[in-house]
């Protein structure tokens, strides 16, 4: 029985058989988003559960996915490098196996999980996300992990958890860019803990069904497609649960730059350059930006009544 | 004897004159071989995954080094007296001013496609695109002027106009530090160079006109200073 059952309460005897698995993990979803309600939006808690079903593959879009290639490298992961071509081509020492995530903060279920432990409570699924990069490229990604908000569940934040704070893991050994300071490091972000429990928010391990590459944040990385690509923070060991809300690494370095929420959003430009436009790797002429990048159905309510330029 | 001598001599001036015509020519080669390799690249499919961005980041970078040598004309001859490279300067210039053409031209054809509201708004509202904007407008001008006819028209107002090319230096700085999401060495870097050699510059004319006050007030009113 591993660590996190031991944690949840959960005896030997009760541990779903495979079968069982879907349909117990679609109470599970319901039972979450009651519990949840709590703490999310109204609109998040209410008829979450019915909407469970409907929300797998969700945000799917149907352009053609960028090519493996191109995915693979051409990053941006200061831990190894400020090229793009440097996490592809510097990542060779970086060790994934053992992984560990510890969980801390404002939750019941606090500790340190083996990565086999977390995955192993989630069918993996697959999930076609557009990616916006701040610095306005774009491509399609298909993803393979689970929803945020069934780890969070299965973490119970505490009632007076707000956010939800991720941070990467720090190698200098191992990581060529940490060597150099490129970054404050260890890199953090966070989010809103509603905006964690978005169903669209995502961990992913895989892309095109094979295991996240290193460049790519193996072996665990965070996905949320309505944000600038910054927020996706790659390679987490650690996620708190908190009061207040994080200190997110760019906004650290450049506070008028980039901005905690980090939505994309066309009418609130970068000051060095506009967001109206994007270009798509592999596309030659630019294509516009779409607001929260074409997810605004799904998460706008998240947002109602903010200031998306004061708040950006 | 004397009429062979000046056969000599003009012997001497034609193989100069061609040695110099080479010599161009073959600086020419050297600055524009890698927009030929670009050029190669982007018809081969060698740019990378995003090839715009690469050309502009290439382009860039090639202006920059031609700016450097061409301010670093003066201060390594007044180092090493090697005087015959002051004949190459103005092509240095010019190399600088093709690359940021070619620069600015990838960015509002390639990259903006010609989305003319687009670039007028970088330019007015985005102060890091402005001052690189500015840039290339003064090296249009110093080109534009760089003709032996515009040198004669101009006078000693040439020398004036064309010490724009220290705030052209120094707005490129800028922009390529700025053009980095953190402070990152290479344009340090460069910009540090650009410093240097404005330095040594000034450093020359200081000197250059203590002595020759040097030499108007006599060796009496200098000492002190010493």
């Amino acid at each position: 029985m591993s660590t996190l059952n031991r944690l949840l309460k959960v005896p030997e005897s009760e541990i779903t058989p495979e079968e069982l698995y879907l349909s117990r993990r679609t109470f599970m979803r319901a039972a979450a988003a009651v519990a949840v309600g709590t703490v999310a939006t109204a609109a998040l808690g209410q008829g979450a559960g019915d909407a469970v079903d409907e929300l797998l593959g969700l945000g799917d879009t149907d352009e053609t996915p960028t090519d493996y290639e191109a995915i693979t490298t051409y990053n941006n992961f200061y831990e190894f490098g400020y090229d793009k071509a440097d996490p592809s081509r510097l990542s060779g020492d970086f060790v994934t196996e053992p992984w560990s995530i510890a969980v801390e903060g404002l939750a019941e279920n606090t500790g340190t999980f083996s990565l086999e432990e977390i995955v192993g409570q989630f069918e993996v699924e697959r999930r076609v996300y557009r990616l916006r990069c701040v610095e306005a490229w774009s491509m399609v990604i298909p993803w393979n992990g689970f929803m945020l908000r069934d780890l969070v569940t299965l973490l119970v934040p505490k009632p007076e958890a707000r956010f939800v704070r991720f941070e990467a893991v720090y190698r200098p050994e191992q990581m060529p860019g940490q060597r150099r300071n490129l970054l404050p490091f260890p890199y953090v972000e966070g989010l809103r803990l509603d905006e964690a429990m978005n169903p669209l928010a995502f961990m992913a391990t895989g892309i095109y069904d094979k295991p996240l590459k290193n460049a790519n944040g193996a072996p665990i990385r965070l996905v949320v497609p309505w944000k600038y690509g910054f927020k996706s923070i790659k390679s987490v060991v650690k996620i708190g649960f908190t009061a207040e809300q994080p200190q997110n690494t760019w906004n650290v370095v450049a506070p008028h730059e980039y901005g905690f929420y980090a939505n994309v959003n066309p009418n609130v430009d970068h000051p060095r350059w506009s967001q109206r436009t994007e270009r798509r790797i592999g596309e030659f002429r630019r294509r516009d930006t779409l607001m929260f990048n074409g997810y605004g159905e799904l998460v706008e309510d998240l947002y109602a009544g903010m200031d998306l330029v004061r708040d950006f | 004897m004397p009429a062979g001598a000046a056969a000599q001599r003009a012997g001497g001036r034609e193989r100069a004159k061609r040695w110099r015509r080479v010599s161009h020519l073959a600086l020419w080669g050297l600055s524009l071989a890698p927009a030929v390799v670009t050029l190669v690249h982007t018809f081969t499919d060698r740019l990378g995954v995003n090839p715009i961005e690469t050309l502009t980041n290439r382009t860039g970078w090639w202006a920059i080094l031609h700016l450097v040598l061409t301010l670093a004309v003066t201060p390594v001859r007044r180092l090493t007296g090697w005087h015959w490279l002051v004949r190459y300067r103005r092509q240095l210039g010019l190399g600088a001013f093709v690359y940021a053409s070619l620069h600015l031209g990838v960015y509002a054809f390639l990259d903006l496609g010609l989305d003319l509201s687009h670039l007028v708004e970088d330019v007015l509202e985005r102060p890091f695109m402005t001052i690189g904007f500015a840039a290339w407008l003064i090296l249009l001008v110093l080109a534009v002027t760089s003709t032996n006819g515009w040198i004669r028209r101009l006078g000693r107002r040439w020398t004036t106009l064309h010490r724009l090319v220290y705030v052209a230096a120094g707005l490129v700085s800028l922009h390529f530090v700025w053009g980095k999401k953190t402070l990152q060495a290479e344009p340090l870097v460069f910009a540090g160079v650009f410093a240097l050699l404005l330095g040594a510059r000034a450093l020359f004319s200081w000197r250059r006109r203590r002595a020759q006050k040097g030499q108007g007030a006599g060796r009496r009113e200098a000492a002190p200073l010493a």
